[in-house]
């Protein structure tokens, strides 16, 4: 728990700081229009950056974790998607992390019981939690599509139509904002509950945690309960899109709290673990066809090494060669 | 009971009822605050300073893990961060698995260490958070601002002393990395840690012995010409007396159309020697054109458990002699992480190898297109071929004396993806095949715990311990099934599987596949057959020649 207390007041105190500085210092241009900029700069240029650093790196082997069947003789069945023998298959295997956490699925519980005797179970809490959570998340990011644009393209009603199907609020509760809600509770209780678990976190394991539950309770909050005015904070968007720098009035105090928890966690971004979004593209256990036998991969720092030749070798052991009757190259 | 093993009713009481994570009723401590504790069993025997001297590596000096002082090199904080840096900017594997990692904990009970062990830091996550929290330290303004924030933490000995301890309890298995939502291998971190412990000359003998011999003799047991020849043509001789059926393997013969490479254990150890048999029968059943070579005598590569480069030099050799001799392709043994090697990196570290031709089975004229490139083919998709083709004479029944499982070795499952071959050689020479839980085979199979170098008798503590899932497995169809052979297509496996098997579940015997193809080749010219390669009784022969009589 002593882990979580540190990223949980450093939240606390970010979604505090626009609060008092806009409601109290009239800060509103700062936590409107340019920390927005500042984050949206320091996130594409970091991302970039740490995608590009990595990248610099070379893959010297081609070391993809083969979880089936290799590509062999003709009449044995390869697994393509767990042992792609070409490229297509290993985009696929790819795609099969990116969008349904492939490997979590496979996820098990192991369990120590008398005798000693070990039992694995099935276990997809992670796996469902995980999905709901990114799909959650990613559906919540393109409904917010509509305040940076003026006319609100099809796709983005057809999300809230969908979202909002249960239709048991006013405005309509939308299932990913409770499904958010929930995965994201649950990934921090189960830091706190799975002894495992709790025992790798820390503190920057919470702290993102800590940050997307602020930014959806603020946001919750305000579509819900207390409202602020929507068609300002649209307003202020569209400024933004077009580099027009001016903040519309009236905006509620509240809304600069979840703006600037949102510009926290662009910012935090491309330093901290949340880079796995561009990493697990690049993955080489994942991403690399398993043909290393049947087409060369090339390592660019291939090391020249001088071994011992076969030369060496006779030059030492030549007399007892001779006598074992082996054949030698100089008698 | 082997010198360094735990007393068995110890082990058990400590695995059923001690506290542990995997009970989730373990104290609440901090993952760094155990200091390591090194005692008899739980650490191999440093390198000699004459071996380290002979094969260039730095610090050779005599000292062992139980001394305060493990008179590191001056400056070798220096030479780790620079080592650091430098492997970062060539392994990009390296630096994306630092930087990806949620510790999620989706590996932390995936690790046969961990099972066995029940010791926090062999959680998968937790043995890479000991590379990363140095790592992290980078960046030393944040840390001072948010201590703690991040886990990073200082390069001190106590740091070294864990990465010796626990880059030692992992076999590179890549186990975890099937269950990891990002492919994080800690097999990839384990490489970098030793190859940085290797800097300032933190070894084990075990693993740099072997590496000294190769170079110098050819195979890590560093025998030399003379005596390799010897030791074939003795188990030759077995095989005549035997069967009567004369075998002639030649030795370093130009011309041949294949070159054969074996782990030198098939030659020298019990019972990989009864494996070789098996080798020996089928080449001879079949007329293949081989030859073995003194010099290139190793399939096996404990290089790879040192460094990269040296995991080329030894590795080399292969196609070095596969020129030299004028062979057509190489066609190479049973072994686990000689196959990692050859299939994922030989053709890359010393190819092309131009000189040779895609491999064609002489018998079946089935190209392995599959082995286009590196000109090597694994001895399963051989005799699997052969079986397909009908060309091998096989009567299963001859290993009915036999109930048999089948332990997919690691670096085989999940470096190189051959599940099927063996299973179906196995299901052709034998009636009495039953599968381990599904967990613990194929992708998701469990280490022998004593891969990567480690499989040293010192060790035998931990050994046992790394190891008690895989016999957890065993146990379960020894009991369900009677099974009495566990087979294996590793040279280490057989090594180390057969000590792990009399300890945890004795009764159950070790074999290598192609024993098992041995004693069921019908050979031409053959003596009438009642015992196995090693001379235990077959089920069955007596009466059945009484019933045809």
């Amino acid at each position: 728990m002593k882990k979580a207390v540190m990223p949980f007041a450093i939240v606390v105190l970010l979604a505090l700081v626009p609060y008092v500085a806009v409601e109290f210092a009239g800060l509103g241009f700062v936590f409107g229009v340019i920390v927005p900029y500042l984050a949206i700069a320091v996130f594409l240029i970091g991302f970039t950056y740490r995608i590009i650093d990595w990248a610099k790196s070379p893959v010297p082997f081609r070391i993809p974790t083969t979880c089936g069947q290799e590509k062999s003789l003709d009449w044995i069945r390869p697994n393509r998607l767990e042992s792609p023998s070409n490229f297509f298959e290993a985009v696929a295997r790819v795609f099969s992390e990116v969008l349904f956490f492939r490997s979590l699925f496979r996820n098990t519980k192991a369990e120590m019981h008398d005798g000693p005797k070990l039992a694995y179970g099935s276990s997809k809490w992670l796996w469902i939690a995980g999905l709901a959570f990114h799909w959650s998340m990613l559906v919540v990011v393109l409904r917010h599509y509509r305040f940076f644009i003026e006319k609100v393209p099809g796709f983005v009603t057809l999300l809230e139509d969908f979202d909002g199907i249960l239709d048991v609020t006013l405005p309509a509760l939308y299932l990913t904002d409770v499904l958010l809600l929930g995965a994201v509770t649950f990934l921090v209780l189960r830091r706190f509950r799975d002894v495992k678990v709790r025992l790798i976190s820390i503190p920057a394991d919470y702290f993102p945690l800590f940050l997307l539950l602020g930014i959806a309770v603020v946001g919750v909050l305000m579509r819900y309960i207390v409202k602020v005015d929507v068609m300002s904070v649209k307003d202020l968007m569209i400024n933004l899109v077009h580099f027009n720098l001016t903040l519309p009035e009236g905006i509620g105090a509240l809304f600069y709290v979840h703006l600037f928890l949102v510009c926290v966690f662009a910012m935090y971004f491309p330093f901290s673990k949340l880079m796995h979004m561009g990493g697990v593209f690049m993955s080489p256990t994942r991403n690399l066809v398993n043909n290393s036998r049947r087409k060369r991969h090339v390592n660019p720092w291939n090391p020249d090494i001088r071994i011992r030749t076969y030369a060496e070798y006779e030059d030492e052991f030549r007399e007892k060669m001779n006598k074992a009757n082996l054949p030698v190259e100089k008698k | 009971m082997p010198k360094f093993a735990p007393k068995q009713s110890e082990l058990k009481k400590e695995l059923e009822e001690k506290p542990s994570l995997l009970k989730g009723n373990y104290p609440d401590e901090e993952l760094f605050d155990t200091p390591v504790e090194f005692r008899d069993g739980n650490w191999c025997y440093p390198a000699k300073p004459e071996i380290v001297e002979e094969i260039g590596f730095p610090n050779p000096r005599k000292w062992a893990p139980t001394d305060d002082d493990w008179k590191l090199p001056e400056g070798w904080e220096k030479t780790i961060k620079d080592g650091m840096k430098d492997r970062l900017e060539r392994f990009r594997p390296f630096k994306l698995f630092l930087d990806t990692c949620v510790r999620c904990g989706a590996c932390a009970d995936k690790c046969h260490f961990f099972l066995g062990t029940g010791d926090p830091k062999n959680m998968p996550v937790a043995r890479a958070e000991l590379i990363r929290s140095v790592y992290r330290n980078d960046f030393p303004l944040a840390e001072k601002i948010l201590t703690g924030f991040a886990g990073a933490r200082k390069l001190t000995p106590e740091v070294i002393k864990e990465w010796h301890m626990y880059f030692h309890q992992c076999t590179e298995c890549r186990r975890c990395s099937v269950f990891c939502p990002f492919g994080i291998d800690t097999a990839e971190i384990t490489m970098m840690g030793r190859e940085l412990l290797n800097l300032i000359g933190v070894n084990n003998n075990w693993i740099l012995g072997p590496v000294a011999n190769c170079n110098r003799t050819g195979n890590h047991l560093g025998i030399e010409p003379h005596t390799f020849v010897q030791n074939v043509e003795s188990l030759a001789e077995d095989i005549e007396d035997l069967t009567g059926v004369a075998v002639n393997p030649t030795f370093n013969r130009k011309g041949a159309e294949v070159l054969f490479i074996t782990p030198s254990g098939d030659v020298f150890a019990d019972p990989g020697v009864y494996t070789m048999m098996g080798y020996l029968l089928l080449f001879e059943h079949i007329g293949l054109d081989y030859t073995i070579s003194t010099y290139a005598s190793e399939g096996g590569n404990f290089g790879f458990f040192t460094s990269n480069e040296m995991a080329k030099k030894l590795n080399a050799k292969m196609y070095h002699e596969a020129e030299r001799l004028g062979v057509k392709w190489i066609l190479g043994g049973e072994c686990g992480h000689m196959w990692r090697v050859v299939h994922q990196y030989m053709d890359t570290m010393n190819g092309p190898a131009d000189f040779l031709e895609v491999p064609v089975s002489p018998i079946t004229g089935t190209k392995f297109s599959n082995a286009a490139s590196t000109k090597m083919v694994h001895i399963a998709e051989f005799t699997a071929d052969l079986i397909r083709h009908e060309k091998l004479k096989l009567d299963p029944k001859r290993n009915d004396h036999l109930t048999t499982t089948f332990h997919d070795s690691c670096n085989v499952a999940r470096g190189m993806g051959m599940f099927e071959e063996p299973r179906y050689i196995l299901n052709n020479v034998c009636n009495t095949f039953h599968e381990m839980p599904e967990n613990t085979i194929r992708e998701q199979t469990f280490c022998c715990g004593s891969g990567s170098g480690i499989n040293t008798e010192e060790y035998m503590d931990i050994r046992l311990r790394g190891g008690f899932p895989r016999a957890n497995a065993v146990r379960h169809v020894q009991e369900t099934h009677d099974v009495n052979s566990l087979v294996c297509i590793c040279a280490i496996d057989r090594a180390t599987l057969t000590p792990l098997m009399n300890y945890w579940n004795p009764g159950v015997s070790v074999y290598g596949l192609h024993e098992l193809v041995g004693n069921a080749l019908v050979m031409e010219g053959e003596n009438k057959r009642t015992e196995d390669l090693r001379e235990d009784p077959m089920a069955g022969f007596e009466d059945e020649e009484e019933n045809e009589d």
